[in-house]
Formats: structure tokens, sequence, C-alpha cells
């Protein structure tokens, strides 16, 4: 009888699984072509290099999370922590420029991923080692970090220097045949984390961390040091993410990725990996991220509804696509 | 077996609860169970037994209405029934006790007997009523958990107790308990059997599914044997002996269910653990294993057996002034360290703590140990596939697919999976926690083959178990624990179940009850 179950079992499992890993790229083949027949304007190649390259930031992080996410955690300081990394980046390549020049882009830059790494590496441990709920940790820092940009921008703009424009604007507004940068950068953060995740033994304990911690624990995989790493992994996304960003509005102000967290939840979530762990789909998680910025682009270049709806309009689609998750598994 | 041609020993028609006739069930092509006819007599006790697989748990399911059968009609006191779900077959005097504890383990005993409903006045839950009942109800089936207690605190055995009580809750004809005792130790075995027979006495019909035979040689008025989702007949249970009901299961002749003890073991020990502490001397042990040697250690159910090694393992804190794995003295100990050293330990709770269910079966056997497998950063795939083929032909883990999740394999699959993942660090030490939970004879023989070869081999063994006659049958010392000590060490002929149970209880005379003592003790030497 088992025998026979389980084969029954694979058969629908087999249709079953494959179903939901397309479904995020199904959908937004759906939501793409919706749009090209609302507005025409949609298709045009330009738009569709300017929706890419704007979820570039939601995406990056987006692979951090995923990696947080399938260990069992959750980080919600994400938004508030590449607000807090921009901030001291700025500070760092301005204080530099006099003395270095161009070349305090470039250091900036490794000050953000130290920094991004440091803050991951600050969430990782309250977590693991002190043994607080990730939800309560990452809670606690994303009002610290928040506090700390708006203390460093004096409630107001923390610009770049004048002397540093010129040089760093390509990052966010260049390409390299055609390609931006930021969807260059992302798609080699992608393929990174794609292969850590699938491909690398620290992918494989992270998931089973995720998927049952005790059977990880009784089988000798250090729990705690492969959830800091998420951790990390995570800080040293936003801190990608944030070298991207700076050159797009040069400044960090209060509101600098305020409610990111959401976004790259709702993508993560979207894009099949599960809440509670033990599976993560970094590709799921990108379309997540595309998914959420057409629905934006399409409001937008439409009249139908007000782009002040945008947000509402995301937040349905989490729980859509969980309502259809469950469908899709009870079936 | 010429007594056993006539197959067919139906109840009398006056008294009958429940009848099933050519009852079916199938998922799209595959047949799952066919044609199985039965019937429960008001006062009976019918006992279905069968090896995992056979059928039993979907016969359970359908004639408690959580599964609809595909053919065959059911028949409550003469009238024809159709359940549409459970709470339907619950209305008609039908309840189901699960296998698996399901209760909420934030909530109190008698809020988990009442939960979907609750006593209330008004809108408010009468809590004062509810906790009265359920003491008494408690008091009735031998639990000595108090209403208020939170589920989650209650060991594992008292657990299952509630989920009976539960059941008793409402005045019930017909109810079906499955595998009740797998969790229990001898003491609450028996005072579970009590509450069987007296519901009996009370007129109950009880569908009774168990592993273990002596229960069922104990308990049952009748027995039903399954096999491969086909019925074989129906016995009075004076016809069989325990023999007969383990070759009906099987189909085939009962070779020697335990291996051939080995010789004495002198070699140098391979694990010497002195004054081990765990959590503060909560459960504390001195022990050693030699090279060909099976280590026992028996104990009741919350004797500390687990915790000890838990506590070996590092799993737990603890201390030790000496803990030497082939000769070589553990400065510091983990999982992996133990492991490097070449000690593994093997779970009892193979599904919270053994096995990740959702994943396949590749991952699971590699998990432990992934360093040996993939020398480099990268997980090296063919590897992991070769090594998962070997494994299933190694330990014969019967599966139709390589690309299984190991939550669809059967209970005993899933043991030899366990055991092949520990197995694949190359150890030289094998702690082994109740080997066969669970699973039925045909694995249960093959484990005990494996843990006789690996021994022979020149590995050393330590196995936990909570059921007597596997102690018995295969070890060469047994160590009986009580209260977290070591109480007892038992060598050569003093090794027998009443000795173990004797040092367990601390001299309460063996409480596994004459009737099934005796059998069991026949059982496990006539072979």
């Amino acid at each position: 009888m088992t025998t026979a179950t389980a084969q029954v079992a694979t058969a629908d499992e087999g249709s079953r699984i494959r179903w939901a890993d397309f479904a995020p790229f199904i959908a937004l083949a759906v939501i793409v072509l919706l749009g090209a027949l609302i507005n025409s304007n949609f298709t045009s190649g330009a738009n569709l290099i300017n929706v890419i390259t704007r979820s570039a930031f939601i995406a990056i992080i987006a692979v951090g999370a995923t990696f947080v996410i399938s260990s069992g955690g959750l980080d919600l300081s994400v938004g508030s922590m590449m607000a807090f990394v921009t901030g001291i980046m700025i500070m760092t390549m301005n204080g530099l420029a006099p003395a270095y020049g161009s070349w305090a882009i470039v250091m900036g830059a490794g000050v953000a991923l130290c920094v991004g790494a440091l803050c991951g590496l600050f969430n990782g441990l309250i977590i693991t080692v002190g043994r607080i709920e990730p939800f309560i940790v990452t809670l606690g820092t994303m009002g610290i970090f928040r506090a700390f940009i708006t203390f460093m921008t004096d409630g107001g703009s923390l610009p770049i220097d004048r002397s540093l424009r010129e040089a760093y604007r390509p990052v966010y507004f260049g390409n390299f045949l055609g390609i931006p940068y930021p969807v260059l950068i992302t798609l080699m953060v992608v393929l990174l984390g794609a292969f850590i995740l699938y491909r690398t033994k620290y992918g494989r304990r992270l998931v089973s961390s995720g998927s049952n911690s005790e059977v990880a624990r009784f089988s000798g995989v250090n729990v705690g040091g492969v959830r800091t790493i998420a951790y990390v992994i995570q800080g040293l996304c936003v801190a990608v993410a944030a070298i991207c960003y700076v050159p797009r509005l040069g400044a960090a102000t209060p509101t600098t990725g305020q409610l990111w967290e959401l976004q790259v939840i709702t993508a993560v979530v979207i894009g099949g990996t599960l809440l509670r762990g033990g599976k993560g789909r970094i590709w799921g998680s990108v379309a997540g991220a595309l998914i959420l910025e057409v629905i934006a682009n399409v409001m937008v270049l439409s009249d139908m509804v007000s782009e002040y709806l945008v947000a509402a309009v995301q937040g349905a689609i989490i729980i859509i696509a969980m309502l259809a998750h469950r469908f899709t598994k009870n079936r | 077996m010429s007594a056993l041609a006539d197959i067919h020993h139906p109840a009398p028609s006056n008294s009958v609860a429940l009848r099933a006739e050519g009852l079916g069930k199938a998922y799209g092509p595959i047949t799952v169970l066919s044609d199985v006819s039965i019937d429960i007599a008001a006062g009976e006790v019918h006992a279905i037994i069968g090896e995992n697989g056979a059928g039993k748990s979907t016969l359970m399911k359908l004639l408690s209405g959580h599964v609809l059968p595909t053919t065959g009609h059911m028949f409550v006191e003469g009238q024809r029934v159709e359940f549409a779900d459970a709470v339907e077959a619950e209305s008609a005097g039908i309840v189901l006790v699960h296998q698996e504890i399901l209760l909420a383990p934030d909530l109190t005993v008698a809020q988990n007997l009442y939960l979907g409903r609750e006593i209330t006045r008004g809108w408010m839950v009468h809590d004062q009523t509810m906790n009265h009942r359920t003491a008494q109800i408690l008091a009735r089936v031998g639990s000595v958990a108090r209403p208020g207690d939170r589920v989650g605190d209650l060991p594992l055995a008292q657990r299952q107790l509630v989920q009976i009580a539960r059941a008793l809750l409402n005045e019930h004809k017909v109810v079906i308990l499955d595998e009740p005792t797998a969790v229990l130790a001898n003491d609450e075995v028996d005072a579970l059997l009590d509450i069987v027979r007296s519901l009996r006495g009370h007129g109950v019909a009880v569908l009774y599914i168990s592993h273990r035979l002596e229960e069922v040689e104990a308990l049952a008025d009748r027995i039903t044997v399954l096999r491969d989702g086909r019925m074989i007949g129906t016995w009075p249970a004076e016809d069989l002996s325990q023999r007969q009901m383990a070759e009906l299961m099987v189909g085939r002749e009962l070779d020697m269910l335990y291996p051939h003890k080995r010789e004495p073991a002198t070699k140098a020990p391979l694990l010497e653990v002195i004054d081990l502490a765990v959590e503060h001397g909560t459960w504390t042990g001195s022990f050693a294993v030699r090279p060909g040697e099976v280590l026992g250690i028996g104990g009741m159910i919350g004797s500390g057996r687990t915790e000890l090694i838990e506590g070996l393992m590092g799993l737990r804190p603890s201390t030790a002034t000496k803990v030497a794995v082939d000769g070589k003295e553990m400065a510091e100990r983990s999982v992996r360290s133990m492991m490097e050293a070449g000690l593994v330990y093997l779970t009892e709770d193979r599904k919270g703590k053994g096995l990740l269910l959702d994943e396949e079966l590749a991952p699971n056997l590699t998990l432990q140990a992934l360093d040996s497998v993939n020398p480099g950063t990268v997980l090296n795939r063919r590897t992991e596939t070769s090594a998962l083929r070997h494994a299933v032909s190694e330990y014969d883990i019967r599966v139709r697919s390589l690309s299984l999740t190991a939550g669809q394999l059967s209970g005993g699959n899933q043991q030899k999976l366990l055991l092949a993942k520990v197995m694949m660090t190359d150890p030289s030490v094998v702690i082994i926690d109740e080997p066969t939970r669970g699973i039925d004879i045909g694995n249960k023989s093959q484990i005990y083959d494996f843990i006789d070869k690996m021994v022979r081999e020149g590995k050393a063994c330590i196995v936990i178990s909570s059921e007597m006659q596997e102690l018995v049958g295969l070890a060469d010392r047994v160590l009986v624990m009580r209260n977290g000590r070591i109480v007892a060490e038992l060598t050569g002929d003093e090794i027998n179940e009443k000795t173990v149970i004797y040092a367990a209880t601390s001299g309460k005379r063996g409480t596994a009850g004459e009737e099934t003592h005796d059998n069991s003790d026949r059982t496990s030497r006539d072979r």
C-alpha cells in the first residue's frame, strides 16, 4: 500500500511542484501582457529598461532575503539598513573625496560592504546567540538604523559631494552593450546567490536548518552559524543595493528605503519561497521584484487606477499569491 | 496451518455494532485496499494486524469516515451508512484515536479534550464544568495528568492517554485504536490494556491495531489479518499463536527474528564514558562498549536513556570525567566532533529530529556526511546520486523513485534511510535509539541483521529500547536506567524480560502481565 500511495504522490507531486515553480514567472508574463494591452507605451524599449532597472534594488535585497527566509529567519530591518549604509557611504566618500578624488567612490563602496556585513552580523548574532525571535530583533534594529540615518541627515538630506557625481553617475545610469549596470549587477548577485544556495554545502545546510532545525542539529550542522551567515549575506546584498542606489538620487534622506522591507518580503514570498523556511527560490524572488515594479509602472501609465493605490495593489498581490499557493497545494 | 483453513469467523449477527462488506479504496488506478469484509460486535475487541503498508491505516480511516471508500458498504447496527466525513462517523458513534499525537501543545488538557465542543454558558466557556469532567475521565483512563496541565509539558505517554480520554469523552459505540501503545512503556501499556478491557466490559466495540503481537494475543477476541491491501482472514484469537500471526502477516515462515548472539567481546573499548553528568547531574552514567558488542540500554520511558545519550553527544549541556572514542579522549563534544571521532547517534524521533520530511532522499542521506561526500565547497550531484543508489540497495530501502521525499516513505523505509544516513559517516560506534519503533516485522528483522552485521565487522553498537524482547534478543550486555541513573548491568543468561523489568521498576513485580509475559518469552526463545 505504501509503495502504491507513494507512487500516486509522486505523480501529482511532480506536476504540482512544477506548477508552483513556474507560477511567479507565469504571473509576470500575464501582467506584462496586460500592461501591453492597456498602454502601448508600456512595451517601448525605454520604458521596459527603466522598469527593470528600477526593480534592481528590491531584487538584489530579495536575494539576501531569500537566504534569510529559507534558513527559517526574517529580516525587517533591510529598508532602514539600506538607508543607514547609504548614509555612511556618502559620508565616507565626501570625507575622502578631497584627498583621493574618484577613488573615494571605490573606497566608499568598500566601506559600505563592510558596514552592511557588520549590520547583518549584528542581527544574526543577536538572533542566534541571544536566541531571540528574528521578528523582534530586526524590528528593533529597523528602528535603530532608521534613527541613525535621521540623525546623520539631521532630518534633512545628506547629498554626495559634487566632485564625485560625474564619476559615480554611470553606476546607475550607464550601460554595457545596452544593458544598464544595475541590471548587470543584479544578474551577478542572482547568479552568485543561486550558486551558493543550490550548489554548495553551505546552501544545503542552510535549507536543512530552515526545513527542520532539530534534524540539522542532530546531523551535526552548526545551525546558529549557518543562520548568522545568512544575515551577513543579507547585509552584503543591502550594501550592493545601496551602492547602486546612491547615484540615482545623489543623497540619503530619512525616508530612503522606507517600507522596502515589505516589498522585499513580498517579492520573496510571491516568488515561491516558503515563509516558514526550508525552500528558497532565488529566481522566483527576482520575478517577484519585477512583478511589483511592473504593476506600479502599469498603474502609472494607465488612467484607470490612481497611482496612489500602488501599495494597495502590491499588498493585494501577496495575499492573492498565497491563496493561489494554498489552492494548488490542496488540489 | 491446517487448523487455519476456515478463514471466516463472523460475530453473532444480533450484536454486530459495525460491519463492512467488500470495502476498498483506490487512488486513481492504484488500489491500496480491496474487498475487506469485517464485523465488530458490541463488547468485543477485534484486532487488525498486518505489516506496515498492509492497509491497516487505510481501513481504519475508511471505517471512521476520514477517507471515503471507492467500493463496498458499511452498516452500523444493521443500518446502511455512508459517511461524508469523520464528523458524521463520530455522530454515528464511531471514533478513531490516531496513532500520531494530535493535540495542541499550548492548551491545557481540559481545553484539548473539549476543543471544538466547549461547554459554554451564554457566550462564555465554562471552564469549571469542563475541568471537573476532564478530571473524571482522566481518572477513568488511569492518567496522572491534571485538567489544568499544559499538554506540551506532559510526557509522551500521558499525551497518548489524553488522546484516548478525548475519544472517550462522548459515548461511542465503536472505538478504533490505531497503535495506541507505540509510545508507551510496559506498565503504561498495562494500564491501557485495562482501559480497553473496561471499554469491552461496557459493551463498546473496540477495533485494535498494534504491532505488538503479545498485546493482541492478550487482548483480542478475534483477529483479522491484512496483507498487501487484501484481507487474509478472521480468526478467533485463541486459534492463533503469535508465531502464526506473524507468519500470516508476512505470508511466509518466519526465519529467526533475532540474529545469533556473538562471542563475548574482549578487545579494548571503542567508547569509554566515565562520570557523564547531563544538565547538572539530572542524568548520569558511566559505561563502555567494545568492538563486536551490542550494548542494550533499557528502562521505562522517562528514565533518561535518551537524555543521557543526547548529553553525551553534546546535544544537551553536560560534563564528564572522561569520554574516549576509539582511544581518543574528547576535549569538546558535539555531534560533529563525535562523528569525526567515529561515534554517531541515531535519534528515536525520526520524523522530528532524524529526517527532513519535505526534502528528497539524497539530501537526507548525505546531510550528516556532507563533507566526506563532497570534499570541496560545491555539491557533487553525481556522487550524491550514486551514494543514494548504493544506500537503497545496501539497506533495502524500497522506493519506486529516487526523487520521492523522505516523508513519502513508510516508517520502516524511513528508519532504514536514517540508518543509512548515519552509516554514511563510516562510524566505529553507533548508538541507535529505539531502532524499530513503529515498524513492521519484516523491516525489524532486517534492521536486527544490519546491527548484527556491523558489530561482526568490528564496530560497536548501543541500542536503546523500550521493547524488552528487543533488548533480550539483541544485546550482549544490558544496562538498565531508572530515574536518570544506571541501576543495573546484566550480562549473558541474566538478560531476560523479568530481570530487565525488575531493575527498571525497582523491585516492583514484572508489570507486563503474566499471560503476555510467558507468551513473549516463548516466542522470542522458540525461534
